[in-house]
């Protein structure tokens, strides 16, 4: 998926003359093009984080876009401030982008797991969070981070995840996409993690249980309706997020439930839990650790519906 | 063209107006940084006065200069600027750290004229690298000024930012320190020394200039020769007094949380010749 991003934002930056790429020392084997094709909107700060997004948000003061990038939570918590004060209260038109969100860094551990990032960027007054889930969605994700004004919170996946979306489709920031529609009970998902809850939907479909799929890639703002449709049509609702269960995406849907005053007759949050990770292993290997392989997330849900 | 003589007065005037309504307005607001406001008061004179290019009328100018405040507590004393430059009525300086007051405790650029909001250190510098690169990039002819304290100085992203700023060259930025040499809980060579300061600057590949801040004539002098040296970002080190121009106030790690009572304001305002 970062391919993906790397090429659109280089075709985008090719009309766009405002857009500047920001980033601290990270992205080799996918950057290089940006920078080669346009080295005066290109900045390596070096390690340094804070400073890259105050260097961003100048330049976009200015009138221009500017693009922080790194990895894992680098480009969020290390210049967290930077994000709320500078970017987020002058509501300029920084995007931030991660590359690797969630435990997608697997084995090299907890410093390079992004698994705070959506509950603390969608905190920000001013911010919009977006994580696409397939490289559909990336492609248009990245198309609409550019053609928004003001700052976006990009969570950008790392690898070949495979297509959730058979078709094309309809992306908007805020508006959820259907993958399939169901009755028995309605699973949200955010990013990446969609792979997994999928095929995790796919074996209860042959158990003849038939659940609608939401792709949820704008977490802020969040799309009511499809939450709201999905509690009233379908009784059960089903929250999956690769980031800890307190402030992401479930709370988020919690928050539309109850302030509606809607509630499904079952209701569950699969994420990581509030805990750091002191298992080492590949990413597939810790997901299912945490409950959120496919065949964890299938049980799951069967044990919900029962 | 003013006449030497008249522009020096008129700033030094300036720069009492600005003591005499920092002090005022901390006074009503019973809040606190009047000695690191009224350390820069003729710094802010003369750059308002003989520096930067602005225009009231039309605060967005987009060839304005560009001046951040990176000391955010001492937003105070930019208002005061601000309001007798004519930016906003100067009623509403005594509104500042009121309830719906127009003017909030640290700089914000809800106000007319006030380039960027900041209040926790080590923000400005960055963000005016950032105007420096646009303003390169766009072959705009407009300056990039930061005006930082020591305590600024302390913060790991103002270093960041220096480091960068050399690295590229921006010799259209310009960073001034109000070193007073006193931050919140004590003396600076006491609490995390900056000493020396002048050649670490230099070091890092910035042209330094160090001036009396208090000299109105000394820092237009330096400020009219940025840059410094051509492709070098330049820096400037004013030499100032905490809290200077109000005998009770100057040189003490009080000033910095605090604020004058009633009768030290009288006391205050008579020293500056500003009493009503």
């Amino acid at each position: 998926m970062r391919s993906i991003f790397n090429k659109v934002l280089l075709d985008l930056a090719r009309e766009d003359t405002r857009i500047f790429m920001v980033l601290a020392d990270i992205g080799y084997g996918e950057i290089e093009p940006f920078a080669e094709a346009y080295p005066d909107r290109f900045f390596n700060v070096g390690v340094a984080e804070q400073n890259m997004t105050g260097v961003a948000c100048g330049i976009a003061m200015e009138g221009n876009i500017a693009v922080t990038y790194s990895i894992a939570n680098f480009p969020t918590i290390r210049c967290l401030e930077q994000i709320r004060n500078d970017v987020c209260y002058s509501n300029t038109n920084v995007k931030i982008v991660i590359i690797g969100g969630g435990l997608a860094y697997g084995a090299l551990g907890m410093s390079h797991h992004s698994t705070e990032d959506i509950a603390l960027m969608r905190a920000l007054p001013n911010m919009v969070v977006v994580a696409p889930g397939d490289f559909a969605e990336a492609e248009a994700a990245t198309r609409a981070m550019i053609a928004h004004d003001g700052p976006l919170y990009y969570r950008c996946g790392y690898k070949q995840e495979p297509p959730i979306h058979e078709g094309p489709i309809h992306f908007r920031l805020g508006r959820a996409i259907q993958v399939w529609d169901g009755k028995d009970a309605t699973v949200i998902f955010t990013g990446t993690i969609g792979n997994q809850a999928q095929a995790a939907l796919r074996e209860l479909l042959k158990e003849g249980i038939r659940c609608r799929l939401v792709s949820m890639h704008t977490v802020k703002p969040i799309d009511k309706e499809a939450i709201l449709a999905a509690a009233q049509e379908t009784g059960a609702v089903i929250t999956v997020e690769e980031h800890v269960v307190q402030g992401g995406l479930g709370s988020a849907v919690a928050e539309v439930l109850c302030d509606a005053g809607v509630y499904p007759k079952k209701f569950l949050r699969l994420a990581l839990p509030d805990k750091f990770v002191s298992l080492v292993g590949s990413h597939e290997w810790l997901l299912d650790q945490f409950g959120l392989s496919a065949r964890k997330i299938q049980a799951s849900i069967k044990g919900l519906l029962q | 063209m003013q006449a030497t003589g008249d522009w020096v007065d008129h700033c030094k005037e300036l720069a009492t107006t600005v003591r005499a309504h920092c002090l005022r307005m901390t006074h009503g607001g019973q809040s606190g940084h009047v000695g690191s406001m009224l350390s820069m008061a003729e710094i802010l004179s003369v750059l308002y006065e003989r520096i930067l290019r602005i225009d009231p009328a039309n605060p967005n100018w987009p060839e304005r200069d560009r001046f951040i405040l990176s000391k955010g507590h001492g937003g105070a004393a930019v208002y005061a600027v601000l309001a007798e430059k004519g930016f906003f009525p100067k009623d509403w300086l005594m509104t500042y750290y009121r309830d719906n007051g127009k003017l909030m405790g640290h700089i914000s650029h809800y106000v007319p004229g006030v380039e960027f909001s900041t209040g926790s250190l080590g923000h400005g510098l960055p963000v005016a690298v950032g105007m420096a690169i646009a303003a390169r990039h766009g072959g705009k002819k407009h300056r990039v000024f930061c005006l930082m304290s020591d305590g600024d100085c302390d913060e790991g992203s103002t270093w960041e930012a220096i480091l960068f700023a050399a690295q590229h060259r921006l010799d259209n930025l310009i960073g001034i320190v109000d070193y007073n040499k006193i931050q919140a809980l004590g003396f600076v060579k006491d609490v995390l020394n900056l000493e020396p300061f002048a050649e670490k600057i230099r070091a890092c590949g910035w042209s330094v200039r160090e001036v009396d801040g208090h000299c109105v004539e000394e820092i237009e002098s330096s400020l009219k020769r940025i840059p410094f040296e051509p492709g070098k970002p330049s820096w400037v080190i004013a030499h100032t007094i905490k809290g200077k121009g109000v005998s009770f106030l100057e040189n003490t790690v009080s000033c910095h949380y605090g604020h004058v009572n009633d009768e030290q304001l009288a006391l205050a305002l008579r020293e500056l010749g500003r009493l009503s």
